[in-house]
């Protein structure tokens, strides 16, 4: 089996007007390779929400892409409050994003639920007051 | 119908038009991105009144065939520079959301 292709991205958690510079630019790349469209679609909606999330309550993070011959990996990861209920995170909109946020049209409560609506798996570690590692996968075939 | 013939439509102004011949497949109304991140389809025309730079991203992300920003909302030049980078059709609409979605419903169907 060849060696997954390896993207690395760090999320920077003070410019919120920047976030999102990860998804478009692995938006980019998966194109070069030829994936389809809709491939594409979700792989980078599904970080583009795991990097406004980052953002917004985590003071940033690095996300990771590796891309394999059957399924596209992303892991997320981030030295934040951690996530205390998962299972009410996941739903949709619920949300604890602040005022501030929501008047830029986030903070919907819809980012988690649509990481898993574009993903074929979704896992999510977390420790509160430590941090958050979601990994999610996107199958090729 | 592409978003070049669209702006025949009296109402619709073209802001930034980089990709006038694709083609609209349907249309989504709404301002809460992730939400639109997770209902609009492909091709989608997206009428929303939300104006920032995320827009542009999640227009991008969720390959709408164009934005069109509803009464009479506007980009910043800054924006405007950044849509044109992206390749993404921004279109204002003198009207609502609703009186927008009527229009575009008389030409699509």
């Amino acid at each position: 089996m060849s060696e997954p292709l390896i993207f690395h991205f760090d999320v920077d958690g003070d410019n919120f007007t920047s976030a999102g510079q990860a998804s478009v630019t692995i938006k980019k790349d998966l194109r070069r390779l030829g994936l389809s469209s809709e491939i594409i679609r979700r792989v980078s909606i599904a970080m583009y929400e795991g990097e406004i999330n980052m953002v917004i309550h985590a003071g940033g993070g690095v996300a990771d892409v590796r891309v394999f011959e059957e399924y596209i990996e992303i892991v997320l990861t981030d030295r934040g409050p951690g996530i205390s209920n998962i299972d009410q995170a996941m739903q949709e909109g619920f949300s604890t994003a602040p005022d501030a946020i929501r008047s830029l049209g986030f903070g919907a409560g819809m980012g988690l639920p649509n990481m898993k609506r574009y993903t074929d798996d979704m896992k999510i570690e977390t420790v509160v007051g430590e941090g958050t590692t979601i990994t999610m996968r996107v199958n090729l075939t | 119908m592409t978003v070049h013939e669209l702006l025949q439509l009296p109402d619709l102004t073209a802001l930034c038009l980089e990709d006038g011949e694709r083609e609209i497949d349907g249309v989504y109304i709404g301002d809460l991105l992730s939400w639109v991140m997770g209902r609009a389809q492909s091709g989608n025309a997206w009428i929303t009144i939300m104006s920032n730079i995320n827009v542009l991203a999640v227009a991008s992300l969720a390959d709408v065939s164009c934005v069109i920003l509803a009464e009479g909302v506007t980009l910043s030049e800054e924006l405007l520079t950044a849509a044109k980078e992206k390749g993404i059709n921004v279109l204002s609409s003198s009207k609502p959301a609703y009186e927008t979605a009527r229009l575009l419903f008389g030409s699509l169907s």
